[in-house]
């Protein structure tokens, strides 16, 4: 372009400083970005430290917040991550293999994708709206440990089926086509070659979601879930209550002393996340030399 | 015959990460003149033309020695900006490239980068361009629709209507017609010979035919080297060197 | 064929089509899940609106249900949801376009696979965590600048929700700027661009459809979110848009009832229904609309 050598040296040197100045401009907003999830992990570190122990770990809630503990809290969720689990991961297996390896590309197939896609992005509370009237009024099993576990696993079947279903997609044709040429039928060929190779990445997708499940709190409270509850739960059908469900307690009253106890809880609470994320990570990557191609 | 050097390559090498594109080559190519690369695949005919605009810059791991001198200048001298070189040196490339945006948008692009703000100038600018690439009467009536409505050997012209917008000196054309059927490089070969009045232009081609058809000057690759390097009907009927006469003749390529 | 070849062959088939029954099944249990949620709250709903008049529901501007002068206008609450996701929304946007267009086009293999990780985990704090945040630590370092500053407020949680969607923006963003093909930058840099310009003026445009798909899903989110709300936002449902004053949200008035005791087959519990049925449709229709502006980009760029 025949511009004078001034003004495009004006140009040019101007476009420099637009680049230095999105590059600052991109580093300061990811610093912050970074910078609140560090804020608000060392708020709760601050805050609940102190309130670690033995004794919080082992305790029962209280009126007297330095004797409250999360025991049931702590007892119920992993009692109720383990029942949605016995649900959510056969059905939700189940359904990505038979989207995946029986249905192909038909119509009924592409509905239940967009299905599953839809409900994927449903608030969590409606589900537990629907808990409410299915299972804890129509099916009676009340406000029970039991209705808790098939709420959420609705509430996380949907991950489940989607990232199963990425998972057995890495599994390569040429091995399915080689069971088949060897006179295998569709299901053997699933249960013996192919879910052994997609099993890793289905389960490192499923760990994932349910430690999103585990941090669930609104669907709980709908189906009754209760947030003061100094018992064990004791069967199926006995009330319980979730590390959520006692944090928000906590932070709901207005003495400091029970805003100490939620922090601690956060922390436990984080420390399970963390560990069930570490799993999940350590499974891909020990797993992922498996399928060498 | 007034004839003046545009761009002069001495000794150039280029690598890609460890691998070595181009080999020592030199070569001058002439202001308002077509000169044509030809060769096999992989004889580094694209590295070379994109390392007139530095375009290879773009590449991580991509490396070069030499000089490439345009009106004197080494384009790879510390400091040079190659924004700068890419407002007087455009290209086209293989698979017509237009943007998502309307036809006017298009070519208006490079000349609102530089600036220009007035409608009046732009239309201007963006008429006069596209009738140099013979695609004004086609879209006059349509300059707002978009551009991917339009045919490839449309969408080249465009893309060669928006090069021109940016008021270059010299037009690289990396295999501008591969992507075209018969008639759509036809008309983008007879366009090409009536911009060389204005235009010094360096086109990449697989397709011998085409470089006798165009050019006045060739360069014949191989492995990264230049073989040879003449006047175009020199070349294809008294190349001097032997490899170059086995690929004209199609013993191998 | 032998005799145990045949019998084993036949008992593959029955296990084949036991295996396709079962499967079947558990396949179909999403469609069910979808028309479960769907009939349990139309039929509340139902229920509902034959004691309150639709027009009611949709322009009186009081929600007061469990009190005694009972009004059942869903406006104030539907105000403390839009109030709040607006300014999640606000907090996410620039965020989230800017760290996608960094980490799209500027940013190395390197910085990208360190970020990355590290925004996700935005996205998988638990919403009682950042609940905890926002009453508890944001909401007293805003007083400090905005002394009028209600303990429970709109602009805490609205901020914090914003924190929490910046992974879907970003993230969703940039994958439609990674889809935007090479070709397109390198006809913008032969005609003398530079990094930002190629950026701003092609990779943006032409990854818009996707970027406003990130947009809308982030939006649905904040929308659906409770936890953060009810414990940050309080419980007094205000037709306002005032940031700095106790709003209530739609989820966040279902967790308040539901806390309570609140009998089954009274209106007071049908009210949870019709507002979770405005939510489950707020939601979905963001949803869709984003499904569509995703599919259509897909078929624009090819």
């Amino acid at each position: 372009m025949r511009i004078e050598a001034h003004t495009l040296a004006r140009m040019l040197s101007r476009r420099r400083g637009m680049e230095l100045g999105f590059k600052a401009l991109a580093v300061t907003t990811l610093a912050i970005a970074l910078g609140s999830l560090a804020l608000l992990l060392l708020d709760a570190i601050a805050d609940g430290a102190g309130r670690l122990s033995w004794q919080f770990l082992t305790s029962f809630p209280s009126r007297k917040p330095e004797e409250a503990g999360i025991l049931s809290a702590l007892v119920g969720t992993v009692c109720l991550i383990l029942l949605t689990a016995v649900f959510a991961f056969p059905i939700g297996v189940g359904a990505a293999i038979y989207l995946e390896e029986y249905a192909g590309k038909s119509w009924f197939s592409r509905v239940v994708e967009v299905n599953i896609s839809n409900l994927a992005g449903v608030p969590s509370i409606i589900y537990g709206l629907l808990g409410l009237e299915l299972f804890v009024r129509a099916m009676g099993f009340d406000r029970s440990l039991l209705s808790g576990a098939l709420t959420m696993a609705l509430l996380v079947l949907p991950i489940i089926i989607i990232s199963s279903r990425e998972a057995l997609r890495t599994v390569p044709r040429s091995i399915r086509e080689a069971s088949f040429a060897l006179g295998a039928d569709r299901w053997q060929t699933i249960w013996h070659q192919v879910l052994p190779l997609a099993l890793p990445g289905i389960l490192t997708g499923s760990i994932l979601a349910f430690s999103r499940a585990i941090g669930e709190a609104a669907p709980l409270i709908t189906i009754g879930a209760l947030t003061y509850v100094a018992f064990l739960p004791d069967g199926l059908f006995a009330p319980f209550t979730a590390l959520p469900i006692q944090i928000f307690n906590w932070v709901s009253r207005p003495q400091a002393g029970f805003h100490a106890n939620a922090a601690a809880a956060i922390l436990v609470l984080l420390a399970v996340l963390l560990l069930m994320n570490a799993l999940a990570v350590f499974l891909r990557q020990r797993y992922q030399k498996r399928l060498n191609l | 015959m007034d004839e003046t050097t545009a761009l002069e390559v001495h000794d150039l090498n280029a690598w890609y990460g460890h691998t070595q594109a181009l080999r020592n080559m030199s070569l001058s190519m002439m202001e308002r003149r077509i000169t044509a690369v030809i060769g096999p695949s992989g004889c580094g005919k694209s590295t070379f033309i994109r390392c007139l605009n530095r375009i290879n810059d773009l590449m991580p791991g991509f490396r070069v020695a030499g000089r490439v001198l345009f009106k004197g200048q080494d384009l790879y001298a510390p400091g040079v900006d190659p924004i700068e070189i890419r407002l007087r040196i455009g290209m086209v490339f293989q698979k017509p490239n237009p943007f998502p945006k309307p036809i006017y948008d298009n070519v208006a692009f490079g000349p609102r980068l530089c600036g220009i703000k007035e409608r009046a100038r732009l239309d201007a600018l963006v008429e006069e361009s596209l009738k140099k690439a013979a695609l004004w009467d086609e879209v006059k009536d349509k300059l707002h629709h978009s551009a991917l409505a339009l045919s490839g050997g449309q969408q080249q012209r465009l893309c060669i209507a928006r090069a021109l917008a940016v008021e270059p000196e010299v037009l690289l054309l990396d295999e501008p017609c591969s992507a075209l059927d018969p008639i759509a490089t036809g008309r983008i070969e007879e366009l090409l010979l009536d911009l060389k009045k204005n235009y010094t232009m360096v086109i990449v081609t697989h397709n011998m035919q085409q470089a006798a058809r165009v050019s006045d000057t060739t360069a014949f690759f191989m492995l990264g080297q230049l073989v040879e390097f003449g006047p175009t009907s020199q070349i294809f009927t008294n190349p001097r060197d032997k490899v170059t006469e086995d690929y004209i003749t199609g013993r191998f390529g | 064929m032998t005799a145990t070849t045949l019998h084993h062959l036949t008992r593959g088939r029955y296990r084949e089509r036991a295996a396709h029954v079962l499967l079947f099944f558990c396949g179909t249990l999403s469609i069910l899940t979808t028309l479960g949620i769907v009939a349990v709250l139309l039929f509340e709903t139902l229920a509902f609106f034959r004691e309150v008049p639709l027009f009611d529901f949709l322009t009186d501007t009081q929600w007061t249900p469990l009190f005694a002068d009972k009004h059942f206008g869903i406006l104030p609450l539907v105000a403390g949801t839009v109030l709040t996701a607006g300014i999640a929304v606000c907090v996410a946007t620039p965020v989230g376009l800017v760290s996608a267009l960094y980490l799209s086009e500027y940013a190395t293999e390197r910085v990208r696979r360190l970020v990355k990780p590290v925004l996700e985990v935005l996205a998988g704090v638990p919403t009682v965590v950042y609940g905890y945040f926002a009453l508890l630590f944001v909401t007293p370092l805003l007083q400090t600048v905005i002394p009028s500053l209600s303990g429970f407020n709109a602009l805490s949680p609205g901020i914090v929700i914003g924190m929490m969607i910046i992974p879907m923006v970003s993230s969703l963003s940039e994958d439609a700027m990674y889809a935007v093909p090479q070709s397109l930058r390198e006809g913008a840099y032969a005609l003398g661009s530079s990094k930002l310009q190629v950026a701003v003026k092609v990779v943006v445009p032409a990854a818009f459809s996707g970027i406003a798909a990130s947009l809308l899903l982030g939006v649905s989110r904040a929308i659906g979110e409770t936890m953060i709300l009810a414990i940050a936002a309080g419980q007094q449902p205000r037709l306002t848009l005032n940031p700095t004053v106790p709003i209530e949200t739609m989820t966040a008035y279902i967790v308040q009832v539901s806390l309570g005791d609140t009998p089954t087959g009274t209106i007071e519990y049908r009210t949870i229904f019709a507002v979770g049925m405005m939510l489950f449709l707020g939601t979905l229709a963001l949803n869709l609309v984003s499904q569509w502006i995703k599919q259509r980009f897909r078929e624009q760029v090819g």
